[in-house]
């Protein structure tokens, strides 16, 4: 009897405790939510249903569901001819991919970190990125190169690196940093559609985060221009130029540096390799001052490409150095304490910002 | 005069096939023509996991001779290029596959242009068997717009994507995921067609190559792996390099097969036996027995690693156009002089394309910026001094 009584209350109880979701949708604006792996997700299946030549080839993308669930539900949909479980051999099956997209089909390899991309590099380099150039425009080659890059957590020096760099310095491969969830989308679905080998580099902290897609974006037709940055927040002090992850710190950044009077403008890249020059440019001239961020490495590294870049063309108009900030010049520690010495925090950024508007920093 | 003419026509066409039995049928209609005959191959084949093919090879007349001309016409255009090399003309590397001729022409009976081939770096004869031209190849080696590549691949990377050759790979053993890509691709698309991935003995111990194979296999991929064993990784002999130089065992669970690539009937024998089974049980391994006169390439004289003797010995007992020679000669299928005339065609033919590909200007400067991509996006790009020298790529 009091048993029954106690389950009335509890069940009236949990009654009045509205579920979170549903006061999340009253409370929040039009726009939907999406997070990244779904944004991923749905271009995959969107660009698959509209062009039966794309197929998706990777470790554990079919049965497993993705090692990070971004091929969810895709092998159901599209059956085991056109989602491949490849066995742990990237050298052989990248250049299976390559050698697919030498005949015309369109092949989505994913690595299951860019970290494993190094063991298929040549293939990524020498089999496709070169072979439109040697072959002189014969053999084009519609191949995309995604998955997680960069640092996780916790992972440790052979599983954190960042490979932009290294790819976007190769004439012949495009390489896509997304951002938000519509960059995802945009520059997933654009790089599917593109008859040159693209490396897409996600981040696997970001696949769980939700942004707020528009109905535009969320149209299959959808797709974002290869080799255009995008101004995420409009400033006139000093810009502040970041890709993937690194583009949430710069915009925390920039809310820290308002309380202080400075107005920074941030770019997130999009679009590695073509760089968009003229952008950063352009922001530069208007603003006098450069901070770059990425996590990865500093040395020869994407921050010193755009230093150069405008040290070569806005030269006059800086009216403080170039500041880079990068991911500590080690291999990725382990220790937690070390590990978050090693990837740049928002502070670092506020306070090289600062140092270019020559501001204390204390 | 008129055989001459015939002959300058052949380096324009696409096909060597036309010329020689138009030529022929002017003077003995009984020659080129397509009556069967059979022969046997000079060795049986070994086979590894499957029932060898029969010895006894279904030939023509026609056939013979053009197996003769075109083999005539391959070893002529290497040796050409070995004197262009030494006279500075072709710059950089330079492999040459005068000895393995049968290889190129014994693959190309067997199969279709629909059926793809990729091959390494000494593709020279392969490119040629494919369709290609030899103003393209001489054009190409000596870096002119007239090149299969418009001058910008080089001796390793000669491309004819319409008749499905696909280079011309200048990285050892990469050329074999790719080959076995382009099956996957041949599958996919429900073609029906077949793809031969040529490798070296040097390249077969690649990890790629059993990565691939391993793929092949369990996709049930219409792969042709195609080893031209020719002794040597360029210096390192096969037994000094493999373990287990049994080539044609090594895939394993993968059917094999030796052919003696040195005789191209045993070739086109076992290439139309390979197509059949890739086509209905998935990937298999050919072995080549073969051998290259020259060294691995123009800086290797190929006499530190093997003796004179050796290679002429080869030479005299196993040379394939030799071989073709004898066949036709004894089977009364043409006269020697009648040979001998097709080979004075042949290097006319070869003097001929040189002179034109000489006449071929060097590509234009804007030419260094053009194929980088296929959509360039109107990016910039730029040259060695860049505030000199930049484009934009279309």
């Amino acid at each position: 009897m009091l048993g029954i009584v106690r389950q009335k209350m509890l069940e009236q109880s949990l009654k009045k405790i509205p579920p979170a979701v549903s006061v999340l949708r009253s409370y929040s604006s039009a726009a939907k939510q999406m997070t990244i792996r779904d944004a991923l997700n749905s271009a995959l299946d969107e660009e698959m249903s509209a062009d039966s030549k794309v197929f998706l080839m990777g470790e554990e993308v079919g049965e497993y569901q993705g090692a990070y669930k971004i091929t969810k539900g895709l092998l159901d949909k599209y059956g085991p001819e056109r989602v491949l479980d490849t066995p742990i051999t990237e050298a052989g099956f990248t250049g299976v991919a390559v050698g697919a997209a030498y005949y015309g089909v369109k092949p989505v390899v994913e690595f299951m970190t860019f970290n494993f991309s190094m063991q298929a590099i040549d293939h990524i380099i020498n089999s496709a990125a070169k072979t439109n150039y040697m072959s002189s425009g014969q053999i084009s080659v519609p191949i995309v190169f995604r998955g997680p890059n960069g640092a996780a957590a916790g992972v440790g020096a052979q599983h954190s690196q960042c490979y932009a760099a290294w790819y976007a310095s190769c004439p012949g491969l495009k390489v896509l940093a997304p951002y938000s969830s519509e960059d995802a989308r945009g520059l997933l679905k654009a790089a599917i559609r593109d008859p040159d080998p693209v490396v897409f580099l996600e981040n696997e902290l970001l696949y769980g985060e939700s942004f707020p897609v528009s109905d535009e974006v969320l149209d299959s037709s959808f797709c974002l221009p290869i080799g255009k940055a995008k101004i995420e927040r409009k400033g006139k002090d000093v810009t502040i130029a970041a890709y993937s992850k690194m583009v949430g710190y710069a915009l925390k950044a920039a809310e820290t540096l308002e309380k202080d009077g400075i107005d920074a403008e941030v770019i997130n890249l999009r679009s590695i390799r073509p760089l968009d020059r003229s952008m950063i440019n352009a922001s530069v001239r208007k603003t006098s001052r450069l901070v770059t961020v990425e996590e990865a490495f500093p040395q020869h590294g994407v921050g010193a490409e755009i230093c150069a870049s405008i040290v070569e063309e806005s030269f006059a108009y800086l009216d403080a150095p170039v500041e880079r900030i990068a991911g500590a010049d080690v291999p990725m520690p382990y220790a937690a304490n070390l590990e978050r010495m090693a990837v740049p925090q928002v502070e670092d950024i506020v306070r090289a910002a600062k140092r270019t508007c020559y501001r204390s920093v204390s | 005069m008129a055989l001459s003419h015939l002959a300058a026509s052949a380096s324009r066409s696409s096909s060597l096939l036309k010329p020689l039995s138009s030529a022929l049928s002017l003077r003995r209609p009984i020659s080129g023509d397509n009556s069967p005959l059979t022969v046997e191959t000079s060795v049986p084949f070994t086979s590894h996991q499957c029932e060898a093919p029969s010895r006894s090879v279904e030939t023509n007349p026609k056939e013979l001779l053009t197996f003769f001309r075109d083999m005539a016409l391959m070893r002529r255009m290497e040796i050409a290029a070995d004197s262009l090399y030494k006279a500075k003309l072709i710059r950089g590397f330079c492999h040459l596959y005068d000895g393995q001729e049968a290889v190129a022409v014994g693959m190309e009976a067997a199969i279709t242009k629909k059926d793809c081939i990729i091959t390494a770096y000494r593709d020279h004869c392969t490119f040629v068997s494919r369709g290609g031209t030899l103003l393209e190849v001489f054009a190409e080696l000596m870096g002119r717009q007239a090149g299969c590549s418009k001058g910008k691949g080089g001796s390793m990377h000669f491309y004819k994507k319409d008749s499905n050759f696909y280079g011309g790979h200048g990285i050892v053993g990469a050329q074999v995921p790719l080959g076995c890509g382009l099956a996957f691709a041949q599958k996919y698309s429900k073609d029906e067609t077949v793809t031969f991935a040529l490798y070296g003995d040097g390249a077969a111990n690649q990890g790629q190559l059993f990565e691939a194979l391993n793929i092949s296999a369990l996709w049930d991929l219409p792969a042709i792996l195609v080893c031209e064993n020719n002794h040597y990784g360029m210096g390192t002999a096969e037994w000094r390099a493999a373990k287990s130089p049994a080539y044609y065992k090594r895939g394993d669970y993968v059917p094999g097969l030796k052919v003696d690539g040195m005789d191209a009937l045993a070739v086109k024998q076992a290439c139309k036996f390979a197509k059949e089974h890739a086509l209905k049980n998935g990937p298999i391994i050919l072995e080549m027995d073969t051998y290259r006169y020259h060294g691995h390439s123009m800086s290797d004289p190929g006499s530190t690693y093997r003796t004179r003797d050796e290679i002429s010995g080869v030479r005299q007992e196993r040379d394939p156009i030799e071989r073709i020679r004898k066949l036709i000669l004894s089977h009364d299928l043409a006269t020697e002089k009648e040979l001998k005339d097709v080979e004075k065609e042949v290097r006319k033919e070869v003097d001929d394309a040189i002179a034109q590909a000489k006449e071929s200007p060097m590509p234009e400067p804007s030419e260094l910026f053009t194929n980088v991509y296929a959509k360039g996006l109107g990016v910039e790009s730029f040259g060695a001094d860049r505030k000199e020298v930049r484009a934009t790529l279309p």
